[in-house]
Order: C-alpha cells, then structure tokens, then sequence
C-alpha cells in the first residue's frame, strides 16, 4: 500500500510551503483565468502573459487549495516562465500523461522515467517527477492536474 | 430467521460501546496496519451483523419479487417487506403505513415530494422558504423546479454560531407555499427547531419538508410531535443497507399528489387510454421495490431499538462535548470547530479547521492512521459560500464511537501538523 512519502515529497512539502509566483498581474496585458474542482472546492487563478513572439513572459497563481494543487501549480508556474507556447503545450502533455493512471500504473511502462522522461516524448519535467507518485492516491489526481487544466484554457483562450 | 443480537445497553439506559462495536464487523479491519478508526457515519453507518444476517438470510430463504406471487416464499418476501414497512412507521410515530413510501434515499424521497407535491400545487409567482444549512439534496430539486414554475426561493439566514436566524422568519414565510428545512445540518452538525419551524410554516399558510437524514439515525423521532407534512431520510445513516430510504407524507396530502414515477406496482389499472394509480404507499413505488433493503432497514430499526433512541441521542452528546473538550484542550487557537458551541444543540457532527492545513491534506495523513473522515464540501456548498469556507474536515460520530476514538482523531492530527510543519 502506498505511503505518505510517495505523496508527500520533500519538494512537493517545499512548494507548498513556499509558493512561486503567488500574487496577480494587471489585466491586460495578462489573461485571467479561473479554476474549480467541484469535487473539493479547490479554486485556482492564474494569470498569464503571453510575448508577441508567444514566449510565456509571466506568470501567477492565485487561489487556494491543497498541498498537491498549490504544489503543482507553484512548480508549473516555475517551470513554464520563459517558455514558448508550444513547449509549454508540449509540458502540459507530458505532465498528464503522467498523470494518467492507466499509461503508468495499470500497463507498468513509461514509469520511473530515468531523467525525467516521460514515455518517450523527450520532455524534461525536472522537479515535476515529485508528483508522479500522486497517481496511487486517485483521488488526489484532479487536485494535481487543475492548475494544469486552467493553464490550457488560458493556452486556448489567447489563441 | 435472523438470529438478533443480545442487546448492548448496560444498566441505566448507556450505550455499552465496546458491545456494539463487536456487533460490527467493519469496525474490526485494519487500515494500513492499523485498527480502523471510522468517524464518518454521517456520510453512511456501518453495518452490525444483525443487518448482514438479515440480508442474507432474505437472498437464502424467502428471494422472490414481491406482491402478485401466489406462492409461498413470494408471499413470505411481501409480508416481511411490509413487516419492515411497519417497523419504520412505530419507529418514527407515524399513524400508518400508508404514510410510509419506500424509495432509493432521502435525495429521491425529496425529490419525490417536491415533484410531485410541487408540480400539483406550485404556478409561477410562487415562494418556496429554504435555509442555508440545507444539502444540495433539498436544494437542487428545488432549483430545478423553480426554473420549470418560475418559483421564488427565499433563504432562512444563520446567526454567527451556526443556528438558523429566524428573526425575520414570519417575513419569508409570508405568501410563501412550502417550507422545505435540515432537521440537522449534515456540516455544521445544528439541530433545527423543527417543531417550531414546521408551526410557522403552517400559521403562513405553507406545508413543511423536513429533511432528516441526519436526525432520524441520531434522535428519537415522533413526527406527530414535530409537526411537519413530510420527512425524508435514509436507511443507510442508520445502520441500515444502502439503496432504500423512506419518505413519510401526510396521508391526505400524499393522496392528494400525483404518482412521481410511473411503472409496475404503482397502478392499480391500466387501460389503453390512461391508467387508475395504486393505493397509499404504493402508488409511489413504481417498479421492483428494493426489498432486501427495506427488510435490512427493518432489522436495522430492531438493532437501534434495542439500543434505544434516547440512550443513542445522549450517547452523542456526551461524546462530542467530550470531543469538543479534548480537541479545544490540546490544540487550543490551532483549532477551529464550526457550528454551535453546545453539544446539546448538535449532532455527533464535528467540522473542523485546523493549523491552516487544507482539509484533504488532512484526511490523507489521517488515514494513515487509519482515521476515517470527510473532507470537502458536503454537498453544502451554498452554505459553505455563507461560511466563507472551500472545505471543511469532518470528523461524525455514532453509536459505536468512544472517547478512545476521539483520542485516535487527536493523536492522527498531532501527527498531521508535525507532518507539515506549516
Ligand atoms: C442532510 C442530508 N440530506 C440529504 C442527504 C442525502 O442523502 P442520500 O445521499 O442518502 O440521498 C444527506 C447525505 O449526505 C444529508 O446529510
């Protein structure tokens, strides 16, 4: 049976702690966009701005949630500053993927990813593997994927 | 038949707790190599073996579909599914058991009765009085109606400990048609002054629907002294299986209303042009009723019975002042317990805020500690809103809870903090 440690890693307790990127951004030139799981009542708000040559200049989170989604969404926000559009779209495919119960616990491949690799895609989640043990506590997978959620609506709704 | 337990009261009406905890067999397994620790009843009871027996006991001897069979064992399924009918109506006081309707649960009792009560009696323009406290169970149904008859909602406020404010009740009930109220909040764990609220209801000229869920498994229960039209509740808050619950109606309005669900056993004719509804109760029992749930439900009333509701309602008083006491004791400004100061005026229902934690974090350490308790917003998030709360955890007592459990709850949220070093 899984333990707390699985869940709970150091750097996942850290973030949680000491949230990156907490706080807002004057809109525009940022977009808003807010998030809810119903299941919990977990809310987050991010806040993105978004170059003319679609690099991600900034980003905040506001909101309020558990570790795992305050954790998730602190490492993201740090994770995807600086990026292109499409490699943070390329990020947000990985991470789920990660995420998806049935590609890393049910078929048992693609797991432990050796430098963070997930199945094959090449792309680097560096500190993201911390959450990769959320996917034995099932409940607890929408609380790791809502930022991630509202970052793609955000993605979709700048266009 | 069902071999029935020997009664676990001890002298002077008390619960003897560790009897009724041998009773349950769940109460017996291992959560990550620890003795489990169940404090959700509010979400569902566990079960005592008796209720086990008597379910299996039904599948082994008597399975048949019920009314219609002329042969033994279907005659034998119908009279135990009544003699269950019957044990539910002395249970709660009610006159007859033409007044008692099976149904799913308290979601699909409220439902029924706002449908089908509703949709005969309600035209646009019309006021319906609800409170803060309720469960989406005793809102929804009315929001779903109110778009279709362009009803008005009103909303019964709450006084700053958690009680219904009804200083200005007279006011909302004026021209209103129904009041539709928690008899106690399944959150903030309030006993509502049913009786009360139900006499206002009808000096305005409105019916009254109570719901309790919460209320009916924890207090003794009489509903011609609580004065309501109708009340809804569940089998499974009450040591009872899930899959049957119970809407008790007056018998001339339940008359007056329309069948809910149309099907077998509710018709007493069916022609092709049009049909002729059952008698009380079954003209609200369309189809297979579920009938090892309700003769479950019965054994669970004889389980609670031997118990005796007034010992079981004391029971939880002294066990959540207790708790109140022993959590405020040792962790002092860290906790925050929602809802009335006076166990008297609650359930064994404690929500609770504790050292900034988020109530999942919480509940997720706890079970390690094999702790069993809710976090979330318990279907009551427009009363969550008022509370300015996103989640609460909740810990819920019943009848096989004791201080030892308590003193688990404490230890597991020592452990919680220490793990988070917030
Ligand atoms: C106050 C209250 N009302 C209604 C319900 C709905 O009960 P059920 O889900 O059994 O229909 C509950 C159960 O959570 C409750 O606590």
């Amino acid at each position: 049976m899984p333990g707390l440690e699985d869940l709970y890693r150091e750097i996942i307790l850290d973030h949680y702690r000491n949230p990156r990127n907490r706080g807002e951004l004057p809109v525009p030139p940022a977009h808003k966009v807010e998030g809810f799981n119903p299941l919990c009542g977990d809310e987050i708000v991010i806040y993105l701005e978004v170059s003319d040559d679609n690099v991600v200049n900034d980003i905040k989170i506001a909101g309020q949630g558990c570790s795992i989604s305050q954790s998730s969404a602190s490492m993201m926000s740090s994770a995807v500053k600086g990026k292109t559009v499409d490699e943070v779209r390329e990020l947000i495919r990985a991470f789920k993927s990660m995420m998806s119960i049935h590609e890393s616990s049910l078929e048992g491949e693609g797991g432990e990813g050796e430098d963070g690799a997930v199945n094959g895609s090449g792309v680097k989640l560096g500190d993201l593997e911390a959450l990769r043990g959320v996917v034995k506590f099932p409940v607890r997978i929408k609380c790791a994927t809502l930022a991630w959620n509202t970052l793609t609506q955000a993605l979709d709704e700048i266009g | 038949m069902a071999v029935t337990p020997t009664p676990a009261t001890g002298a002077c009406g008390r619960i003897d707790v560790a009897a009724v905890k041998r009773d349950f067999p769940l109460l017996h397994v291992h959560v990550h190599g620890r003795p489990i620790t169940y404090l959700d009843s509010a979400a569902t009871s566990q079960k005592p073996q008796a209720v086990l027996d008597r379910l299996d006991w039904y599948y082994r001897n008597i399975n048949a579909n019920v009314h219609r069979g002329v042969y033994s064992i279907a005659e034998e399924a119908t009279n135990q599914l009544e003699t269950a009918r019957d044990r539910v109506r002395s249970f709660i006081g009610a006159k007859s058991t033409a007044e008692v309707v099976f149904t799913k649960n308290a979601t699909e009792s409220l439902n029924l009765v706002i449908q089908g009560w509703g949709r005969a009696n309600l035209s646009p323009g019309d006021a319906v009085v609800l409170t803060h406290l309720e469960h989406h169970a005793n809102i929804v149904p009315w929001q779903i109606l109110a778009t279709e008859r362009e009803l008005e909602l009103r909303w019964v406020p709450l006084t700053a400990d958690g009680h219904l404010d009804t200083t200005h009740l007279d006011q909302l009930l004026d021209g209103a048609k129904a009041f539709s109220f928690t008899a106690m909040s399944n959150v903030l764990g309030t006993v509502t002054p049913v009786r009360e609220l139900a006499d206002a209801a009808r000096a305005a000229g409105a019916i009254s629907i109570v719901d309790a869920c919460q209320y009916v498994p924890h207090l003794p229960t009489d509903v011609q002294a609580m004065g309501a039209d109708f009340i809804a509740f569940s089998g499974h808050k009450m040591c009872g299986p899930t899959g049957i619950g119970v809407l008790w109606g007056r018998e001339e309005l339940l008359d007056a209303m329309p069948p809910f669900l149309g099907g077998g056993e509710m018709i007493r004719d069916v022609r092709l042009d049009g049909f002729t509804p059952n008698d009380l109760p079954w003209k609200f029992e369309a189809g297979t009723p579920p009938i090892a749930e309700a003769i479950g439900l019965g054994a669970a009333i004889e389980y609670l019975e031997t118990l005796g509701m007034v010992a079981v309602r004391q029971h939880e008083i002294d066990l959540v002042g207790h708790a109140m006491q022993v959590l405020t004791e040792r962790f002092g400004e860290r906790i925050q317990i929602h809802g009335p100061v006076n166990p008297q005026d609650r359930g064994g229902v404690l929500s609770f805020a504790f050292d900034n934690l988020h109530p999942h974090d919480i509940s997720q350490v706890l079970d390690q500690h094999g702790v069993c308790v809710r976090a979330g917003h318990h279907c009551a998030k427009p009363l969550m809103r008022v509370l300015g709360l996103q989640a609460t955890a909740r810990a819920s007592f019943y009848i096989y809870n004791d201080e030892a459990d308590v003193e688990a709850l404490a230890a597991a949220l020592e452990s919680a903090a220490d793990f988070f070093m917030l």
